[in-house]
């Protein structure tokens, strides 16, 4: 039964992005989004990757969209008209399709013999029950990659403070 | 905001009490992933990004104003670096205890994975932090900028 509702959720999203596409309002636009991550959100869920749908969804679908919606209500709301552009399209229609020939490569999807799989994997979840933590996520990112998790708050924190920079009013500024 | 009193989103009464009964449940979910994260998907980022949903849900429906009430911006401004210097202090703590830098198994001189569930704790702890407060302050940021 498990192809079935990827297939469905594929077309959903493929069916979101098109109308994402061809939206002119952009509060509508930006609520298409939030739909798209959720169904991502979804589909992280049946490929078994929880933590990244739980992100998905808190961020994709809710932090993200209502920080757009934000930046609207200090723009305008519609998208200017535009002609159609030929040379974008293209751009966009070649990275797509590098990108498909890309997967050609990879290993199918649950291919239990993939080299991700032969590697490192084994190491990690030995070590993991080692440390009786059964989370396996968890020990590689704070312990064996502590130092990589240490710089990604590192990243958040210097994203946070760009943004500070940018908006920052003292309450003086803003009566 | 030039918005007309009947439309703006803290008078719509079904809004309020949704958002009102599923507020706890956002942030008990939060502390579930955080504290569960050991033994259950999620973590310190998830944990964050739940927390910091859950705020904003709320300023979204009771005003900007209401949610910095709460959570006042002071907070959130001094949190994001706390939780980055909970990491680092972590680090230097397991120096202290005679391990290298991030070796949490030194902080429990007996037990090494003591240890270790420690240090994880702490980090993901720090992560919480930094996480929760980065994103609220960007969406304060972004909806207390007035036109």
């Amino acid at each position: 039964m498990d192809v079935p509702i990827e297939a469905l959720l594929f077309f959903l999203l493929l069916v979101t992005a098109l109308t994402v596409a061809r939206l002119r309002d952009l509060y509508a636009a930006s609520m298409m989004t939030a739909i798209f991550s959720l169904l991502s959100a979804g589909l992280f869920v049946l490929m078994d990757a929880v933590d990244v749908a739980f992100t998905e969804a808190a961020v994709g679908a809710g932090v993200a969209t209502v920080l757009s919606l934000g930046a609207l209500s200090l723009t305008g709301s519609r998208e200017a008209k535009k002609r159609a552009q030929v040379f974008p399209f293209v751009v966009v229609a070649l990275t797509g399709a590098a990108l498909i020939y890309g997967t050609l490569d990879m290993p199918h999807y649950g291919d239990a013999s993939a080299v991700i799989h032969s590697h490192l994997a084994p190491d990690f979840i030995e070590g993991s029950a080692e440390l009786e933590i059964p989370n396996v996520v968890t020990t590689v990112l704070a312990s064996y990659r502590g130092y990589d998790t240490f710089g990604e708050s590192f990243v958040v924190f210097t994203a946070v403070l760009g943004v500070i920079l940018m908006l920052y009013r003292s309450k003086k500024d803003a009566s | 905001m030039n918005v007309p009193k009947h439309m703006r989103m803290r008078e719509k009464l079904i809004l309020r009490v949704a958002a009102k009964s599923l507020l706890p449940f956002f942030f008990l979910f939060a502390l579930y992933v955080q504290f569960h994260g050991d033994f259950g998907p999620g973590g310190g980022f998830q944990a964050g990004v739940i927390f910091a949903a859950g705020i904003v849900l709320y300023g979204l429906i009771y005003g900007i104003e209401a949610a910095q009430a709460v959570i006042p911006r002071i907070w959130v401004e001094i949190g994001v670096a706390v939780g980055v210097l909970i990491w680092g202090g972590t680090g230097i703590w397991t120096m202290q205890s005679g391990g290298r830098y991030l070796e949490y198994g030194k902080l429990d001189p007996e037990h090494f994975v003591h240890g270790q569930h420690l240090g994880i704790m702490f980090v993901e702890l720090g992560v919480l932090c930094t996480v929760a407060s980065g994103m609220t302050l960007i969406f304060y940021l972004f909806a207390g900028r007035g036109r």
